[in-house]
């Protein structure tokens, strides 16, 4: 290798390495703090290392931390997001495949228009449409309930899942459902019996866009969840901000931000290739 | 007579469409409606023409929040757009390490806005954070108290949302490069174009249509930048990082201007349209390219 060569890849390195520093730190410095006690966090550099580190912040974020009025930590929302992103996701993924599979296979008239019709709510802001959706629900009297916050996941993911669905059963060869036919299969059969064993890896990729972005979801919870669904995201941006006793305790602060991080960051390492095309699926053109 | 599966198939799709024109298109144009009304609490159907649009354009917050969407917008999709290029030509060097590196770069994409606001708050914070770490190495008069100078606290949301994104640009823009072919690396090598040049003059205008749509996702991410407001910087100090999202929601569910928040709703769907309209013509310029 020339010395100028040489010289490039140094550099590299160099711009690769301290780039990851960037990235790495702010995790870093929300694991060390929540290591810490409540003095240590609130007095000593956020860079230093915990004296003896241990984990009373993370109990205390999950079983008695104060959220306003309500000292029960966020253990219990911790469940919350689980039960909410459970359901959605598994209604959602349920509809998406039904939807695409007759989106695509079935030759059916205006198809594209239905296909049209639902893309353009993946596009436009949720503000527009919270507040009727709000009264809507207020007048089915299911405002603020497990049931309203679970259907506007739904509705909000549809677009995406089942363009997501639709773009993988339009490659299907179109012999294999005819066969069926011939056979005399019905809709549901054929779909049961011939494409949802097809649909794993598909259904893998949708499910983590689905379970990432409810998991993650801030707005929708705070609007429609009310107080016995509130999801975790919601309660530790408002444990962050009460000052329990005046004294804002960091470390119990960051152990719960932990906690909440930690479900999608867990998928995310985990899953690999199939989360990148998650993420990436939601910019398929439509 | 039996059901054909045609037929069902046509059925299935009923409670998804029911579910599209009530949900988006029935609540879009009920708040296009209300944005003519001076609905308060609760909605009035009284007209009310465009008073509603006059209040919002003379209100001081809504014209931060509105420039801010703008200022951010621009400054995050473009430092986003330039860190994950550059990474993704770094990674393309044949770097040693390769998926640890991408592993680093793409995990804040996993976290929620909150959690990446959360955690930048408190490695900002001026009395413990980053500021007194570097004056503590000697650097007495180093000054990084963003979080609390009006002019300055809109970087603060871009630098986390730089943090959170960049990942997302850098794994679209690598495979972009990946796919590439090795025969036009040849070729360029064959006739001595010096690697830069490939990269500026060849390579990049193919990924054009890959750059579209980085810019689709980040977009989205801009107009519906709520959450990291909220956890980061409270839309404060005063009002000073407002965005539309958030003068929208706290208009409707905390202020009780229902009119005045769906005029601002309106807005704010009409900019995406025009902002929609714009990346269908580049992407359009990219095909006849």
């Amino acid at each position: 290798m020339t010395p100028a060569g040489r010289a490039g890849r140094i550099g590299l390195y160099l711009f690769l390495v301290t780039t990851a520093l960037f990235f790495a730190i702010p995790l870093v410095i929300v694991v060390l703090t929540a290591l810490k006690d409540a003095d240590e966090a609130r007095g000593a550099s956020i860079f230093l290392l915990p004296r003896s580190p241990d984990l009373e912040a993370f109990s205390k974020a999950w079983s008695s931390a104060c959220i306003g009025r309500d000292c029960n930590g966020i253990g219990g929302r911790f469940w919350n997001s689980v039960v909410i992103t459970a359901l959605a996701t598994s209604i959602s993924l349920l509809l998406a495949s039904l939807n695409g599979f007759a989106l695509a296979l079935w030759n059916l008239r205006r198809a594209g228009l239905v296909l049209g019709l639902l893309l353009v709510g993946a596009f436009v802001p949720y503000q527009i449409m919270i507040y009727p959706l709000v009264r809507m629900f207020a007048v089915g009297g299911i405002h603020q309930t497990l049931a309203a916050v679970v259907i506007v996941h739904v509705l909000f993911g549809l677009p995406i899942l089942t363009l997501i669905f639709r773009n993988y059963y339009v490659g299907l060869p179109p012999e294999l459902i005819k066969a069926a036919r011939v056979d005399g299969a019905g809709f549901f059969q054929i779909w049961r019996l011939v494409i949802l064993p097809l649909s794993l890896n598909v259904a893998i990729v949708a499910g983590i866009l689905s379970v990432t972005g409810v998991w993650n979801d801030y707005l929708l919870g705070l609007i429609f969840s009310g107080q016995n669904w509130q999801p975790m995201t919601v309660s530790v941006a408002s444990l962050s901000a009460t000052a329990s006793s005046g004294v804002p305790e960091q470390n119990v602060n960051m152990a719960a931000t932990l906690l909440t991080a930690l479900p999608p960051l867990l998928l995310y390492l985990l899953s690999g290739k199939y989360f990148v095309r998650g993420v990436t699926a939601g910019a398929v053109k439509g | 007579m039996a059901i054909t599966p045609q037929a069902t198939a046509r059925f299935v799709l009923v409670p998804t469409i029911l579910l599209t024109v009530v949900g988006y298109y029935g609540s879009i144009l009920w708040t296009i409606g209300l944005s003519f009304t001076p609905s308060r609490i609760l909605p009035v159907s009284r007209w009310a023409g465009l008073d509603m649009y006059e209040r919002l354009l003379s209100t001081e917050r809504w014209q931060v929040a509105y420039t801010n969407l703008f200022v951010f917008g621009g400054l995050y999709i473009g430092f986003c757009l330039a860190a994950g290029l550059l990474l993704a030509i770094a990674l393309d060097q044949g770097v040693k390490g390769r998926s640890v590196y991408q592993t680093i770069f793409l995990y804040p994409i996993a976290l929620s806005f909150i959690v990446t606001g959360l955690a930048w708050r408190w490695l900002l914070n001026p009395t413990t954070g980053l500021q007194d770490y570097v004056r503590s190495l000697g650097f007495e008069s180093f000054s990084l108290d963003l979080l609390s100078s009006p002019e300055r606290a809109i970087f603060t949301l871009v630098i986390a949302g730089v943090w959170h994104s960049a990942g997302l640009v850098m794994v679209i823009l690598f495979a972009g490069l990946q796919s590439v072919d090795q025969e036009i690396w040849r070729a360029g090598r064959v006739d001595g174009i010096p690697r830069h040049r490939m990269y500026r003059h060849v390579v990049l205008p193919m990924l054009w249509p890959m750059v579209v749509t980085c810019l689709v996702l980040l977009g989205m991410n801009v107009v519906r930048s709520y959450d990291l407001v909220v956890a980061l910087t409270g839309g404060g100090p005063g009002f000073s990082t407002d965005v539309p999202a958030k003068f929208i929601v706290d208009h409707y569910f905390e202020r009780q201007s229902v009119g005045l928040a769906s005029a601002a709703a309106t807005l704010l769907l009409l900019t995406v349209v025009v902002l929609f309209a714009l990346v269908g013509l580049l992407r359009r310029r990219g095909e006849a390219a």
